[in-house]
């Protein structure tokens, strides 16, 4: 067994090392380039992008689904985990409470991007009204980012009094460690209310996450249109953000492994467990997409079948396809196999789970609105058909890369895997903790 | 029915009195004042359908429906407009869409009003369709605006405040109709708009005349001409229709006009079993179709007029 001393040094946070500062540097450079493009946009207007009437949300929009769904699994693994009394999973808590708080405020400024008025954007305040989904997204997507950040941040307390410690020699550093923990010193009253809060934040967030998911489902769901019209909606989204949320975890956990040499805290246990349980989210998730798509093919009504045979043999049909097969099952078929849930493979495996997730959005959003109610006349041919601009890529690269970096930015400064929580499961002792606790 | 019949007589007759009274009765514009002498009659229509007489003198003018207590979100009170498009009559001639673009100033690629080419099976003739807003009762895109930007008024009509609207394109996925356009860009409108905003003293933007102007970030749509109402006038793609395709009027009067002939709405649309687009959605459309029943022309002759990738003739300058 390591000593505690072991233990901060091992998990304390580390600074980048050159591999580190490129990839820094990398997603800085995106990010530039995207605020550029979206400069073009603020000033040209919407006009930049592949929409049109026809095609009138696009990839800002699934992209918007995707954060949201990926960010869901904090509430997964953090949560319901943690409520249903599943000990392995403490050292993926923080990483994936770290996804969720990055994810969550890149959807919400990614539905900011889509708007043809940003600057009106206190009219929701203003003049909101309580009958459109979109208000309940607001409200229910800042609830969950607020939640989500205590969740962060509460179990972090004693970490940061322990790296406030470990800092004693750099005075800046360790000031700033000990204003953030908040004066944690471990007495019991504060263990009380520590404890007390997570417990009440671990069950209050599984509502709002149901809701943040759902809700965004409704945005689609709430309109008559072939392909959006389903009650089936709701489940079916939240199923496949936890698909998407889990295969994140999975890959960040893989990279955070290898960048941090957490070899003796984030184990081949832990991603076997991760890939069972992803199975497990797949299947479900395939469950619900039988249900959205076989049982509107079943009936072939016009609109529906015009819809569905553009996603199964029509322009989308590859697209569709390579989502379901290679994205889905085929990493559900491969995941039975032990072998593939040792960490490379696994990582892989989740990075394409990933990719396909953010696909399965798109394959949801846009060919729905490409086979509107009545026949596309009047407008220009390639208003038929919806291809992204560069600028639009860029933007979307954007917020994908600004997701990254508070990822990164918080490994930078916090312990990814939870300190306090991993010595009192191990039984290490910190030595100067029993000085402190006499104190109080 | 037979009483029906008589009512449908003596209206003819009414007609033939002109088209001025025409639009009054169906705008509801007549009011009656005090008379001094006997003089000339004339007969109006009045609220039941039945023909009243009353002397010249007593009938006045107004000269805007606008009245003090006037708000755009409100409209105008005990009015409900409703249209009745007759499919046995369009040729596609286009008259419509032109005037429309015309007196809205519409500048984009995709035109509020448009003809549509449309066959509802196999087996069944083809028809030309005029789509526009619908002003639905139970209108989905005011459902779904999450400012209120757009908004049902009690007159029927539905209107968008593009001062308010966020652009965030809700409404449009939400309109089964595919009526609602985005302004993607900023609006190339001409100088006619300029022109007309400088003929009015205080030019002070009103959702009533939607595209005047139009604004970059927001959605535009047809907005049943309420400038042109309170004049006392026809929408323009009513007046600027060729073939008498569009009727327009109110449904508290029972009456619709297309200019040059007037109907009672009811007796209309049980005669000639009128319809609505989707009923099934429950929108409940203010917006009512004739069957293309016993058509004048043949269908092929709107073909030579059928551009299927253009709805907006670009002028010169744009």
């Amino acid at each position: 067994m390591k000593s505690f001393e072991e233990l901060t040094n091992d998990l304390a946070p580390k600074k980048f090392g050159l591999y580190g500062k490129i990839w820094v540097a990398f997603l800085v450079v995106v990010i530039l380039g995207a605020m550029y493009a979206y400069y073009q946009q603020a000033t040209k207007g919407l006009v930049i992008t592949g929409m049109r009437d026809y095609a009138l949300w696009g990839i800002y929009i699934s992209n918007f689904v995707f954060f949201v769904a990926i960010s869901l699994v904090g509430s997964l693994v953090t949560a319901i985990l943690r409520l249903s009394g599943v000990k392995w999973a403490t050292p993926l808590t923080r990483i994936s409470e770290i996804i969720a708080v990055a994810a969550i405020i890149m959807g919400g400024l990614t539905i900011i991007i889509d708007m043809g008025r940003p600057d009106r954007i206190l009219n929701l305040f203003t003049h909101g009204r309580l009958q459109s989904p979109i208000v309940w997204d607001v409200i229910v997507i800042t609830t969950y980012l607020v939640i989500s950040i205590l969740l962060l941040y509460f179990p972090l307390l004693p970490d940061l009094q322990i790296l406030r410690r470990k800092y004693k020699n750099k005075k800046k550093l360790s000031k700033w460690y000990g204003k953030f923990s908040l004066n944690w010193n471990g007495n019991t009253t504060q263990r009380k209310i520590y404890k007390w809060s997570i417990q009440t934040l671990s069950v209050l967030i599984v509502p709002v996450a149901f809701g943040i998911h759902t809700v965004t489902a409704w945005l689609f769901a709430t309109t008559y249109r072939p392909g959006w019209d389903s009650s089936n909606f709701g489940p079916y989204f939240i199923a496949g953000a936890f698909v998407a949320g889990a295969g994140g975890v999975i890959s960040l956990m893989y990279v955070l492994r290898r960048t941090h040499h957490l070899k003796d805290y984030i184990t081949d246990f832990h991603f076997d467990q991760m890939g069972k349980l992803l199975v497990l989210l797949i299947l479900v998730y395939l469950y619900f997409n039988v249900n959205e798509y076989l049982v509107p093919a079943y009936k072939t009504t016009e609109k529906e079948a015009a819809h569905l045979k553009e996603l199964f043999f029509g322009d989308e049909a590859l697209l569709f396809w390579t989502v379901i097969i290679v994205g889905l099952v085929i990493p559900a078929v491969l995941l039975l196999f032990k072998k593939m849930r040792k960490p490379l493979p696994l990582f892989i495996i989740g990075l394409i789970v990933v990719i396909g997730a953010w696909w399965k959005r798109f394959i949801i959003v846009t060919p729905t609105l490409l086979h509107p109610f009545l026949p596309i006349q009047g407008v220009p041919e390639s208003w038929h058909h919806y291809n992204p601009t560069h600028l639009e890529w860029l933007i979307t690269w954007g917020t994908l890369a600004g997701a990254m970096l508070i990822v990164t930015l918080l490994v930078r400064f916090i312990p990814i895997i939870p300190i306090h929580e991993t010595a009192e499961e191990n039984n290490i002792v910190e030595p100067e903790k029993t000085a402190s606790d006499e104190k109080s | 029915m037979d009483k029906n019949k008589d009512t449908i007589k003596s209206r003819r007759n009414f007609i033939n009195n002109g088209i001025k009274l025409g639009l009054l009765t169906a705008i509801g514009g007549a009011a009656v004042a005090k008379s001094l002498k006997n003089e000339e009659m004339v007969e109006l229509m009045d609220t039941d359908g039945n023909l009243i007489k009353v002397p010249v003198t007593k009938i006045e003018e107004h000269s805007s429906l606008k009245t003090d207590s006037y708000n755009v979100r409100e409209g105008y009170p005990n009015k409900k407009f409703v249209m009745v498009i007759d499919l046995a009559r369009c040729k596609n001639a286009k008259q419509c869409i032109s005037a429309c673009n015309k007196n809205h100033f519409v500048s984009g690629d995709n035109a509020w009003l448009k003809v549509y080419k449309m066959q509802d099976n196999p087996e069944s003739s083809p028809y030309w369709m005029p789509n526009l807003c619908q002003h639905c009762d139970k209108p989905a895109c005011v459902k779904v605006c999450p400012v209120d930007a757009t908004f049902k008024r009690r007159d029927g009509i539905v209107l968008i405040d593009n001062e308010r609207c966020i652009g965030c394109r809700f409404c449009m996925a939400a309109c089964p109709y595919s009526v609602r356009v985005f302004n993607w860009d900023e609006p190339n409108q001409g100088e006619a708009l300029v022109k007309l905003e400088m003929s009015m003293e205080h030019f002070e933007y009103s959702p009533d005349h939607a595209g005047v102007p139009s604004v970059k970030g927001t959605v535009d749509k047809c907005d049943f001409c309420p400038h042109m109402i309170d004049k006392r006038e026809l929408p323009h793609c009513v007046s600027a229709c060729p073939n008498g395709v569009y009727f327009f009027g109110d449904l508290y009067e029972d009456s619709v006009t297309n200019g040059d002939e007037t109907f009672q709405l009811s007796t209309l649309l049980k005669e000639k079993a009128g319809y609505r687009l989707m009923e099934d959605l429950g929108t409940a459309p203010s917006v009512y179709y004739l069957p293309p029943k016993d058509r004048q022309e043949e269908f092929e002759k709107g073909l030579e007029n059928f551009t299927e990738y253009q709805s907006v003739e670009k002028t010169e300058e744009s």
